[in-house]
């Protein structure tokens, strides 16, 4: 019966992740190979843009999603992304103020 | 396969179908593991990240990412580890459905070469490198980034390994449940290294090829 339509919307699904991963992974490529923006605004511009990709893996790859993942597994997900976080920036800076201060 | 109203399975992984209620919560349980396992390890990888980021710069006299690192290689291996996770895609789909498992192998046969061949491209690279004499003692800068792309290129070895140990797996038993379930759990570790790779990439390769 549906198992056909089932199958089209799964490989949808991937088809939209993978087509979506190209064209930004893509359009990170050209800004770069092209120089068609200032160094400073291109980095700006391909974090924004790989910041997007990871979305785009997390939903259809990986398929998270605020409507059908379990509650604890986005519990897990987004307390990592706050440890992360964290981390990260106490890392830069705690690193970045010891580099002013031995200048 | 399932009925059409029963609900899907909910973790925010791979919905396997025809998996009877009463082994819902163990499969649950099984893939929440792995998660955790999943964000400890992005832990790891966001910290490489951070010194990484903070030793940009520091070459110590030594080769700069401009002089080593090549455009055309770094962009065919993200094409070929972008298409990998496309088509591990494949396995997944074909293990909801039920396919045949000559299916199953086909997809992940053409996966393993993908990553197999990923692997080839960056040890082609590394060896590259220390040809230039770009060794990681040789800056801080060099240092940071062979610990974070080489940590990333021993993950992506260690899926590849893991894919041969599922041919096996897959080859003595029945594709039952627990087969399943370490497909699925396979594939979140496929995926999530593909993420990785999308931070490393633009973090590492574009910003460094920018200079």
């Amino acid at each position: 019966m549906n198992l056909f339509s089932s199958v089209r919307r799964d490989l949808a699904t991937y088809g939209m992740g993978y087509t979506l991963a190209v064209v930004l992974t893509g359009i990170s490529f050209v800004i770069v190979f092209f120089h068609l923006l200032a160094p400073h605004p291109a980095f700006v511009m391909i974090l924004i843009l790989a910041l997007v990709q990871v979305t785009v893996h997390l939903r259809c790859f990986l398929h998270v999603s605020f409507k059908r993942s379990a509650r604890e597994d986005l519990h897990l997900i987004m307390f990592s992304a706050i440890v992360i976080v964290l981390m990260v920036g106490g890392t830069f800076i705690i690193l970045f103020d010891l580099q002013t201060r031995m200048m | 396969m399932s009925g059409v109203g029963e609900p899907e399975l909910r973790h925010a992984g791979l919905t396997l179908e025809g998996v009877p209620p009463l082994n819902r919560a163990q499969v649950e349980s099984d893939v929440f593991g792995f998660w955790a396992f999943l964000m400890s390890d992005a832990l790891i990888f966001a910290l490489l990240f951070a010194i990484y980021a903070t030793m940009i710069g520091r070459y110590a006299g030594g080769p700069t990412p401009g002089q080593e690192f090549k455009f055309h290689s770094a962009f065919w291996e993200t094409a070929l580890l972008l298409t990998s996770s496309f088509t591990y895609g494949g396995v997944s789909i074909a293990l909801k459905h039920g396919a045949k498992r000559r299916w199953i192998v086909l997809f992940m046969g053409i996966t393993f070469c993908l990553g197999a061949y990923f692997v080839r491209m960056e040890c082609h690279d590394f060896t590259t490198m220390f040809h230039d004499g770009a060794t990681p003692e040789r800056s801080g800068y060099l240092s940071s980034f062979f610990v974070l792309v080489a940590m990333h290129g021993f993950h992506v070895t260690c899926g590849l390994i893991w894919m041969l140990l599922m041919g096996a797996q897959m080859a003595i038993h029945e594709i039952d449940q627990q087969v399943k379930v370490n497909f699925v759990r396979l594939g979140l570790f496929w995926h999530f290294l593909d993420i990785v790779w999308v931070c490393i990439f633009t973090i590492v390769y574009l910003h460094g090829l920018q200079r």
